[in-house]
């Protein structure tokens, strides 16, 4: 099942929130909608969920079929909410038989059909022990399971996740994306979810939409928009990246590797720390000649923070540590930068 | 009192160990206080209901329960009775519905429907009474019309439940509405989710969210719907045996120089204040283990 949005727009009063936004996201992929707060990712998941009406004129299709005006309860869609929002008066397996159990009777499964049901799915979230516990006796990743058991029990076409690592601790949350990634490689269900974190939409998704201040800035897999953003934003705000002024670079010589064709002159170059060789500093050779500010090596990378000589601008660096002790960096060394891989955008794109 | 219930949980962390010297106020000051509430609740609470009871029984068991076999008090009590059993489930209804609205959607001029749900308890019950007098007394907006069509709200029952609901609607939408605030839309928006009608998600999601603060509205509407006396005595016409209801018996009783009846009558709105304020302390209770 293949959800498609065609020209969504949303606001609220004299904000918006969406603006014109299209996607489409294959059938049976994980597709996360990745993006910073307040860039309308989780107003377009609800939206697509039934739960928001976008403004007239916007589309959203399922499988083809038109649902924009289809209420919520009958998309056939999972939800599952960033504070779980399990009902907190039931039981864990009440929580995950409510979606049979308000069927009209004719569509309601039997007794002993859902006791079976909502075991299976205890199983498949490995929660088979805890069929009596309150919500309130539940961890926060036990939470979330039985929230996303609740949502597999009406046996959706289509998932809907709206941040659903957010609240969890580091620890917890990575155990528990992977683990969402296999369940998808069980049930290949068509999921779109909403977070934040870029590392976490890199990792598990099969196709990343960053979003952006209501608009949709980049659309392709993880490795795509790593390693070619597309836009400034989306160089920023996935990874750390460092801004150099295309003049300031003038002088490197050819210490700096441009992509064919990406110069633009007058503009802003973007390289990643990783991208930044630190080479020892010699009269006449290739490099941005800076300084040395700190050293951080807790990490399994050491992190530089430089400054360049002429513009007195800082340059973030990360080399291996066994780089490091080659070099042995000190703070005030002077040394020359030379860039691996670089993209130049045209400064009114910057942020 | 409006949100207490949430109080109630807000405050259950668990308390570890024992507080430490530093943030706790000296002995002199915690006796202090301790010492002026224990006198302030003696003097104001304690001694009056004492003497409640001390006045009623002044003469015996026997002159306590003679004073309940007059015919005027029996139609006292049973006015009281059929005023609380139709104001209560109304503001029961009401409670609940603006409670829901105010709580869970967004509206133009939600702010001034929550100030006016308040309005009953910024103004004097006396007040309350004189405007339905104005409304639909015999020289009232509505008195000629009613009178032409011989329908009598003034001085005869349905003034007095009127008066009733108006002074005891906002105690169960008080109770509701900051508990429902703090439990936000979430679950209702799941239930819909799952393919949930509305009323499947108000009986399974909603009320049994709300069920101990709805309770305890409605304890202590019901309290104040047997107990109000200001608004029901301008719009009651003081009629025996019709149009009394149980505060307005107590005043007749004792401006008759019938103390030990007055007391024992009043000694069962005494009783109806006990009972609302221990089944108060269970719903309490109640509220904070769920």
């Amino acid at each position: 099942m293949s959800v498609e949005v065609t020209g969504i727009s949303k606001t609220f009063g004299a904000y918006a929130a969406l603006e014109d936004v299209s996607l489409h996201a294959k059938s049976g992929r994980l597709t996360a909608l990745l993006g910073p707060s307040g860039s309308g990712k989780t107003t377009l998941l609800r939206i697509i969920a039934g739960l928001d009406q976008a403004d007239a004129g916007g589309r959203i299709l399922f499988h083809g079929h038109d649902v924009t005006n289809v209420p919520a309860g009958q998309r056939k869609v999972g939800f599952v909410f960033q504070h779980y929002a399990l009902f907190r008066h039931m039981t864990v397996f009440e929580n995950i038989a409510f979606g049979l159990k308000v069927r009209r009777r004719r569509d309601r499964p039997s007794r002993e059909e859902i006791a079976e049901r909502v075991h299976k799915l205890l199983q498949l979230v490995q929660l088979d022990g805890f069929p009596n516990r309150y919500p309130a006796q539940l961890s926060g990743g036990q939470r979330q399971r039985v929230a996303l058991a609740r949502a597999l029990a009406v046996e959706p076409e289509v998932l809907l996740l709206d941040e659903p690592f957010g609240a969890l601790d580091a620890k917890v949350r990575k155990e528990l994306r992977r683990w969402l990634r296999r369940l998808h490689d069980e049930v290949h269900l068509t999921t779109i979810f909403v977070t934040h974190d870029q590392e976490e939409a890199l990792e598990i998704a099969d196709e990343v939409v960053i979003m952006n201040q209501a608009r949709v800035e980049q659309v392709g897999t993880p490795q795509e928009v790593y390693d070619h953003p597309a836009t400034p934003f989306v160089y920023q705000f996935l990874g750390n990246v460092n801004v150099f002024r295309e003049q300031s670079l003038a002088l490197a010589g050819n210490g700096i590797y441009f992509r064919p064709g990406s110069l633009v002159a007058g503009g802003l170059v973007y390289v990643r720390p990783h991208d930044v060789e630190i080479v020892p500093h010699e009269p006449g050779a290739d490099g941005i000649p800076a300084i040395v500010r700190h050293v951080h090596t807790a990490g399994p990378q050491a992190r530089l923070t430089l400054e360049q000589v002429q513009t007195r601008e800082p340059v973030d660096a990360e080399i291996s540590r066994a780089e490091l002790d080659q070099l042995g960096l000190q703070p005030n060394d002077l040394v020359l930068l030379r860039l691996r891989q670089t993209r130049s955008f045209r400064p009114d794109y910057a942020i | 009192m409006a949100g207490a219930v949430i109080s109630r949980l807000a405050s259950s962390a668990p308390r570890a160990g024992a507080t430490p010297r530093a943030v706790t106020d000296p002995a002199w000051l915690r006796y202090a206080l301790l010492a002026v509430t224990v006198i302030f609740l003696g003097v104001f609470l304690v001694v009056p209901l004492a003497a409640v009871f001390t006045e009623a029984l002044r003469r015996g068991p026997g002159a306590y329960f003679s004073a309940f076999a007059s015919d005027e008090t029996r139609a006292a009590i049973k006015l009281t009775l059929l005023t609380a059993a139709i104001a209560v489930p109304l503001n029961l209804v009401f409670g609940v519905a603006a409670s829901w609205a105010i709580a869970k959607f967004q509206f133009w001029g939600k702010s001034l429907l929550t100030t006016l749900i308040d309005l009953p308890f910024a103004v004097s019950p006396v007040i309350s009474g004189l405007v339905y007098v104005l409304l639909f007394g015999a020289q009232g907006w509505f008195g000629p019309w009613l009178d032409a069509h011989d329908i009598h709200l003034l001085f005869a029952v349905p003034g007095i439940v009127l008066a009733t609901i108006f002074v005891t609607f906002p105690f169960v939408a008080r109770e509701l509405i900051p508990l429902m605030e703090a439990q936000g839309n979430d679950e209702e928006l799941a239930a819909l989710t799952l393919g949930a009608g509305g009323w499947q998600t108000f009986w399974r999601v909603t009320l049994p969210n709300i069920k101990w603060g709805l309770f305890y509205g409605v304890i202590l509407c019901n309290a104040r719907a047997m107990g109000e006396f200001g608004a029901v005595s301008v719009v009651s016409g003081h009629i025996r045996g019709e149009t009394n209801t149980i505060p307005l018996q107590v005043e007749i009783l004792y401006n008759e120089y019938n103390f030990v009846a007055a007391f024992a009558v009043a000694s069962l709105l005494a009783l109806l204040a006990l009972a609302t304020i221990v089944l108060k302390a269970i719903v309490e209770r109640k509220a904070h283990e769920a």
